[in-house]
């Protein structure tokens, strides 16, 4: 750090980080509290459904929660296998 | 009737302990008979705290598994009159607090007319934790302005609200309480800690009050003198705000807000 910024107390703000991902994962474990964490089971039915289509790996799936503005969504990426 | 609290977190090393015997001290300052059960079987610290260490012959569990009686292992606070207390076993596993036996005990103080009993929880969520919440009436959740720590809390509200007797049996629910300690005005006003309305927000409980992160903390504990002693310093006088607004007055919050220090200040150091 440098003096000046020494002197004008410049520090890392990352206060606002935390609880950004706090209210995420709050959320999250709230409903894992009233049921099953089902990410994992969905992640399992939406390899089955794609997997009538085409052929892909499991690990091809990813799904988690996100958040975009105050909206929680549930985020999910396929990675189709490369076409040639 | 003797009004059950449970000073609980999930997280270890946040203040339950420093907040148990500041609240009981307390609470017998105002003329309440309490007592101060410490549930940390085999990490018994609350004695320590209260200064009653080399007092401690019987403990919680002796008196559970009716070695002793409830009479002989009460230990009577040096500073207040009718405060109490009961110390954690050291040697025993956390098994041996039965529910049959903790709630054996918890009626049998009621009986001894004590109008408050404030119960010290250990960390964690396992037994030891379960069985600290399970009578109460109300909640103390301690909670850091620090990630793990927040979680932590939301954790045990969910136990709380799923396991405490008063949810079981669909009564009204624990009330809860949020207590933020270790609290420092200058990082959280520099963005550098969550702020006591953020971690509110997040837990979504009313608040009970914020200590502030101070070393008379340290000096009461090295001294066996719950910090509620330590006269006019920040912590005593947050705690004793605390249990005014525990009992239904209202205290606006002190010792939250950061003074900038003076540029001279801030170039020629000091804290
Ligand atoms: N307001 C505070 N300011 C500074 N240190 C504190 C404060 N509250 C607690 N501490 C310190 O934090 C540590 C853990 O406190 P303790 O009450 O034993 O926590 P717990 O019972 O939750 O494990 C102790 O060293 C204690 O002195
Ligand atoms: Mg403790």
């Amino acid at each position: 750090m440098s003096w000046l910024s020494h002197i004008f107390g410049e520090k890392k703000a990352t206060a606002s980080v935390a609880k950004e991902r706090l209210q995420l994962i709050i959320a999250r474990e709230r409903v894992g509290l009233s049921g099953p964490d089902f990410l994992p089971d969905l992640q399992k039915d939406l390899v089955a459904v794609i997997s009538k289509y085409v052929k892909i790996n499991p690990e091809d799936i990813k799904v988690g929660l996100e958040k975009q503005g105050n909206f929680e969504v549930i985020e999910v990426n396929i990675v189709l296998p490369e076409m040639r | 009737m003797a009004t059950i609290i449970t000073i609980t977190s999930g997280k270890g090393g946040v203040g339950k302990t420093t907040t148990s015997a500041s609240i009981a001290s307390g609470l017998a300052m105002r003329g309440f008979k309490t007592a101060v059960i410490d549930f940390d079987v085999g990490l018994r610290n609350l004695d320590l705290i209260m200064g009653c260490e080399r007092r401690v012959v019987y403990d919680f569990v002796n008196v559970i598994q009716g070695d002793a009686n409830l009479h002989q292992a009460l230990i009577k606070d040096k500073n207040c009159d009718n405060l109490f207390v009961l110390p954690a076993s050291q040697t025993r596993d956390k098994d041996a607090l039965t529910e049959e036996g903790v709630e054996k005990i918890l009626k049998e103080l009621e009986h001894q007319g004590f109008d408050y009993i404030v119960c010290d929880s250990p960390a964690g969520i396992e037994h030891g934790a379960v069985m600290a919440l399970t009578f109460a009436d109300e909640a103390i959740v301690v909670t850091n302005p620090e990630v793990s720590s927040v979680r932590d809390s939301d954790r045990i509200l969910g136990i709380i609200q799923s396991k405490s007797r008063r949810a079981i049996e669909g009564r009204e629910p624990v009330k809860e309480h949020l207590l933020v300690t270790r609290y420092s005005p200058k990082r959280a006003h520099e963005g550098e800690m969550l702020t006591y309305t953020d971690i509110q927000e997040l837990l979504r409980i009313p608040l009970l009050g914020v200590i502030p992160e101070s070393e008379a903390v340290l000096h009461a504990s090295n001294q066996g003198v719950p910090a509620i002693h330590q006269k006019d310093t920040p912590v005593a006088d947050a705690y004793l705000d605390a249990i005014g607004r525990f009992l239904g007055e209202t205290h606006p919050l002190r010792f939250v807000d950061h003074e900038k220090p003076g540029l001279l200040k801030r170039l020629f150091g000091g804290k």
